[in-house]
């Protein structure tokens, strides 16, 4: 019996140690909340468009993933030979890589001097960094990659034999796509999108670096904690606090649902 | 600098009497008179190391003094973080350990605890003036800050609660300019950036960074129009090589690597 407990304490102390980590910083920012002004401080100027601009880019961003990940992930989970390995190591690269050299490298790909930013410029006079748009594509850029994984990693869990044998009932690869491989992988593509969406919301250092930071243009709520931290503290906390909340609303809905 | 050397070679004195087998050593504080550093390399140094917080201003002067200073004392680390002065103010109030901190203006001191030069010293190393950094050979015509208005070029500005971006605006205002940038940078390094990599056309930046890029071209704001910036040095104790390092800094080297590199030095 004895014995017993001492091998569950051995698992016991550094999973309890590895919890304290992660929820620590938690604590640390609700303790330091002055709940009573909450609603005041969250009434800073820069709060309210941050909040808005988030919300539209982080979804326009899901959208983006979904519509031009899933046939990616699908592609790539029915697929064995070399180049789909390769892909899959590519799709790996924004997950890794520090996210402002990600904004660098967006710069130098959509910038005004950059890759094929320059063509844009020069011929159309279209200039993609400090707007919206450079804003979304930073964001595509860090969570694509997330929710193809994951969803890849659902449809392959998907037994193969079912879209064979749909196959073999006469139905399309289109219909055997939106009919067996959708419905049976639904839970991965939730656990797909919640994953990117939240790292779409979280996005700083891609998004400051290629985007620039304006309120009301390109401050998303991440860069308006950073904004408010030079000045008004308890603002930053107060955001930092509400973007907490979002995102453990969020995922406790889908976690209800789907995951 | 009298200032400071009086407060060190006190302080000093106070703390050999009172850190009897610390891990001071009596002989070499005795040495950190100002005229001689002579003994020190005879003693086996110990190692040890100088927490330096500096605005992204002074990353150059500072990365040069500090690498100066190690060569001139063996086992003396020194570790250099730059960043906006408000944030470094910040991550020191919140407990972050620092030795010596440089901060480009007086306002980020507010968010220093209130006694935070009690145990140590404050001194002003040097002054900086705005400038716009435009493009090498200046494309697009900048001449002054009216041209912040433009809608045809892309300008940026740092963000208005770090000091390079309070500056502008007390710039603007005092001129009765509204600005239209594209973006509000996070320091002033990042301001300069957009310079560097072509994607903007004009930022308002220091003196000091023009002078340490290659890559732009300045063009200079009238005085009165201009803001004249304060750099504080602060110490937070009375270490030997924290004190030695502040000095140096402050001193003959420290001066002539920071009018080297574009600062003013404070009128005395």
């Amino acid at each position: 019996m004895r014995s017993k407990l001492r091998g569950r304490a051995i698992l016991i102390i550094p999973a309890a140690l590895g919890m304290a980590l992660v929820i620590l910083p938690l604590i640390g920012l609700i303790a330091r909340t002055e709940w009573g002004n909450l609603v005041e401080h969250l009434s800073s100027p820069i709060v309210w468009p941050a909040i808005r601009l988030s919300m539209i880019t982080t979804i326009t961003t899901l959208i983006i993933a979904m519509i031009l990940g899933t046939p990616l992930a699908w592609l790539l989970s029915r697929s064995s030979g070399r180049a789909a390995s390769w892909m899959r190591a590519l799709l790996t690269v924004p997950v890794v890589l520090p996210p402002v050299v990600g904004g660098v490298a967006l710069l130098l790909a959509y910038g005004r001097n950059g890759l094929i930013g320059a063509t844009f410029f020069t011929m159309f006079g279209w200039r993609i960094p400090y707007t919206v748009v450079a804003v979304i594509l930073a964001q595509v850029f860090v969570s694509l990659p997330f929710y193809v994984l994951s969803v890849e990693g659902a449809m392959r869990s998907v037994d193969s034999r079912y879209d064979k044998i749909a196959a073999t009932l006469g139905a399309s690869p289109r219909r055997v796509f939106i009919r067996v491989a959708l419905p049976l992988a639904a839970p991965g593509i939730a656990a797909g999108a919640a994953l990117a969406w939240a790292r779409a919301l979280g996005e700083f250092g891609a998004t400051i670096t290629f985007a620039g930071n304006l309120t009301g243009r390109t401050q998303t709520a991440p860069l308006a904690v950073y904004a408010a931290l030079q000045g008004d503290l308890q603002a930053a906390i107060a955001l930092s606090v509400l973007m907490l909340a979002v995102s453990i609303a969020v995922l406790g809905l889908l976690r209800g649902r789907w995951m | 600098m009298k200032r400071l050397l009086q407060a060190s070679t006190g302080i000093a004195v106070a703390l050999t009497l009172v850190a009897c087998g610390g891990s001071a050593d009596p002989a070499e504080d005795e040495t950190t008179t100002p005229a001689g550093e002579t003994t020190t390399d005879a003693a086996p140094a110990e190692p040890v190391t100088i927490t330096v917080l500096a605005a992204a201003s002074l990353t150059d002067v500072f990365t040069e003094l500090a690498e100066a200073y190690e060569a001139e004392h063996e086992g003396v680390t020194v570790e250099l973080s730059f960043g906006s002065s408000t944030t470094l103010a910040q991550q020191i109030a919140e407990g972050v350990d620092a030795d010596i901190f440089a901060s480009a203006g007086t306002g980020a001191l507010d968010s220093l605890p209130e006694d935070y030069a009690a145990n140590g010293g404050e001194e002003v190393i040097a002054t900086n003036v705005l400038e716009i950094a435009v493009q090498p050979g200046n494309p697009s015509g900048i001449t002054g800050l009216e041209d912040f208005t433009r809608s045809d070029i892309d300008t940026v500005l740092c963000e208005s609660e770090v000091p390079c971006g309070r500056a502008a605006d007390q710039a603007f205002e005092a001129q009765n300019i509204t600005p239209t940038p594209a973006s509000r940078e996070i320091d002033v390094r990042a301001t300069l950036a957009k310079i560097t990599l072509k994607e903007a056309d004009a930022a308002i930046v220091y003196q000091s960074d023009v002078v340490a890029e290659d890559g732009v071209d300045g063009v200079q704001i009238p005085l009165d129009q201009n803001v004249v910036l304060e750099y504080p040095l602060v110490w937070f104790n009375t270490d030997e090589h924290t004190v030695g390092l502040a000095e140096f800094i402050a001193g003959p080297a420290g001066e002539k690597s920071l009018t080297n590199l574009g600062f003013s030095l404070p009128t005395p």
